[in-house]
């Protein structure tokens, strides 16, 4: 087998002495395409079947639209006040010493790790008007749990480890040195966080803002038990398609399942170039 | 510290020059702000799962967790995972074997395709199952005549289950495997061993507390699952409901203490992961690679 190297031009793959090229990637794809690929082109057939008018009926749908309001906005919100939070919580566990704050480190991950049922019920007791928080903020006029404030606070809790996740390598990687010259130049410290140390992190923290709004908007679980699922309300997108898949309305559900992929996609994309723009103008 | 002239020349731990750390007032300010806010947000909801669960005291616990239909939903959820996580092992070793130790056309665009589970909405990785395989599904009529149930069943459960959790041990294990490189396994290969060996005896105990923290995670997942399950499963008590299902159904009505005695499972079960997590990272940090988090 001589084959001469300078003739190479296109080839699929570089040459390599490691066995099982072949086995584990064809492995792999035939079950990333049986897994993942078939089911999802499935649903973009179904919803490209359904026709342009019947398609635009039922997302122009005053429901639909409500409810996609509602996961878009409640998840833009939680995604906002997670970047705020997040950031702090992650400079927090960066650069100071405390006692516990290898526990409290990993506590951060917790909402990765419990499921959204438990972490649903959970918080619907607590900002229940008789729950230990609900309780306290009744008296001021403020009611959560069955509002879309109570959908805020479970993609709040769902999204926070994105925010600090993210941020945080990046925090751990900063040059104290930058400061120090920061510093030395006669800047003050909001100078030096808000001109030097921000601008770096910006896209670390557009990064956390994107996964976590997009966690949010496709959440389910732990957000239908503190809803209260009035339609036009508190009623989320997902759920919405549930609704419709156990009326047997399979149109219904193909098509918005298939217009929240496509707004996810876009506002990925849209994110991307701002990440793009902001390394570029920062990195 | 015994002489406190010489201490307070020493350099304190925390004494850097003003500017190059926040003023005490601001660190107490913010360090304040992180501990109410992990309270409130993490703390109190783990806490109240447990106090709700034992609100009726032990006896009502355990007799909770004795029910039939909660019996049935351990056993189900248990083994979905036994099915689903070892499928994704599987994978994720052959994904990652194929991606770190090759180059080849569309490597980018391939790992994008892997990680792309985790972009869709839960309740979209189970309605594209019910489209396929549905009454009124592609395959639907095709799957009846045939007398093949998967919908509504276990098979459904478990499919659900793979999608959602598909990337955790693939992502893992691909930039560890990256980053280690293709020479220990060339030097064994020289050595004369073929490439099993190579994988068995070289790359799998280079690559094992990465293995061990990608699979940690997609069992987390596979066993809490609710969005994607919650639509194929059909919600038949004693026969398709997993633990977090079961939850809702107690839940819903109005059976708070035993809903929250199988939620206290599931909780106890994110806590020995988070515990079991964090020492893999204290441990054998270098091991697990760069990546941290999810």
């Amino acid at each position: 087998m001589t084959t001469a190297p300078a003739k190479a031009g296109w080839r699929f793959r570089q040459p390599s002495v490691i066995p099982g090229f072949g086995l584990t990637l064809g492995f792999s794809l035939a079950y990333l395409t049986l897994i993942i690929l078939i089911p999802l082109s499935g649903l973009i057939w179904r919803s490209a079947a359904l026709g342009w008018t019947d398609f635009w009926a039922i997302v122009t749908d005053r429901r639909t639209i409500n409810a996609l309001e509602i996961s878009f906005g409640t998840a833009f919100i939680a995604a906002a006040v997670n970047v705020v939070f997040g950031t702090i919580v992650a400079w927090v566990l960066v650069r100071y010493s405390f006692p516990g704050r290898r526990i409290v480190d990993a506590m951060v991950d917790l909402p990765f790790a419990l499921p959204t049922a438990v972490a649903g019920i959970a918080l619907t007791t607590l900002y229940a008007p008789n729950g230990w928080i609900g309780s306290l903020l009744t008296p001021l006029g403020i009611k959560v749990a069955y509002t879309p404030l109570g959908i805020v606070i479970a993609l709040i809790f769902i999204g926070l480890p994105f925010v600090v996740r993210t941020v945080q390598p990046i925090m751990e990687e900063i040059d104290k040195e930058v400061e120090e010259v920061a510093a030395t130049l006669g800047a003050n410290r909001f100078q030096i966080i808000s001109r030097v140390l921000l601008p770096g992190l910006a896209p670390a923290i557009v990064t956390g803002f994107a996964l976590a709004f997009a966690r949010g908007v496709g959440e389910y679980g732990s957000v239908i038990f503190i809803a209260g699922n009035l339609p036009y309300k508190s009623e989320i997108a997902p759920l919405l398609i549930v609704i419709r898949l156990e009326e047997y309305n399979y149109a219904a559900a193909t098509a918005i399942a298939a217009i929240m992929l496509a707004l996810s996609f876009v506002m990925l994309l849209v994110i991307n170039l701002v990440q793009t723009w902001s390394r570029k103008r920062y990195g | 510290m015994a002489d406190p002239e010489i201490k307070s020349y020493a350099p304190h731990h925390e004494s850097q020059s003003p500017a190059v750390t926040e003023s005490r007032t601001a660190r107490t300010v913010l360090m304040a702000v992180t501990f109410a806010f992990l309270a409130i947000f993490l703390l109190l909801p783990l806490i109240i799962v447990f106090k709700e669960a034992f609100a009726k005291g032990i006896e009502a616990y355990t007799q909770a967790l004795g029910e039939p239909d909660t019996r049935s939903a351990i056993r189900l959820t248990l083994l979905v995972a036994a099915i689903s996580v070892p499928l994704n092992i599987v994978f994720g070793i052959s994904a990652a074997w194929a991606i770190a130790k090759f180059e080849f056309k569309g490597k980018a665009f391939l790992t994008t395709l892997i990680d792309l589970p985790f972009s869709v909405s839960p309740v979209i990785s189970g309605l594209v199952y019910v489209l396929l395989f549905g009454a009124q599904g592609l395959l639907g009529a095709w799957l009846k005549a045939h007398g093949i149930v998967i919908l509504f069943a276990v098979p459904g459960i478990v499919l659900a289950t793979i999608f959602v959790t598909f990337p955790f041990v693939a992502r893992e294990l691909i930039p560890l495997m990256q980053e280690q490189g293709n020479g220990d396994e060339e030097a064994a290969l020289s050595l004369g061993a073929n490439g099993w060996q190579a994988f068995w005896y070289v790359t799998l105990p280079n690559v094992k507390w990465g293995l061990l923290y990608g699979v940690l995670l997609c069992n987390a997942r596979a066993m809490g699952e609710f969005g994607a399950v919650s639509v194929v499963s059909g919600h038949i008590r004693g026969l398709t409901n997993t633990m977090p299902l079961h939850v809702e159904i107690l839940y819903n009505e109005y059976n708070a203490a035993a809903a929250f005695a199988v939620a206290s499972l599931l909780a106890g079960l994110a806590l020995v992961t988070l515990v079991l997590k964090t020492l893999l990272e204290m441990r054998y940090g270098a091991e697990i690679a760069a990546t941290r988090g999810h």
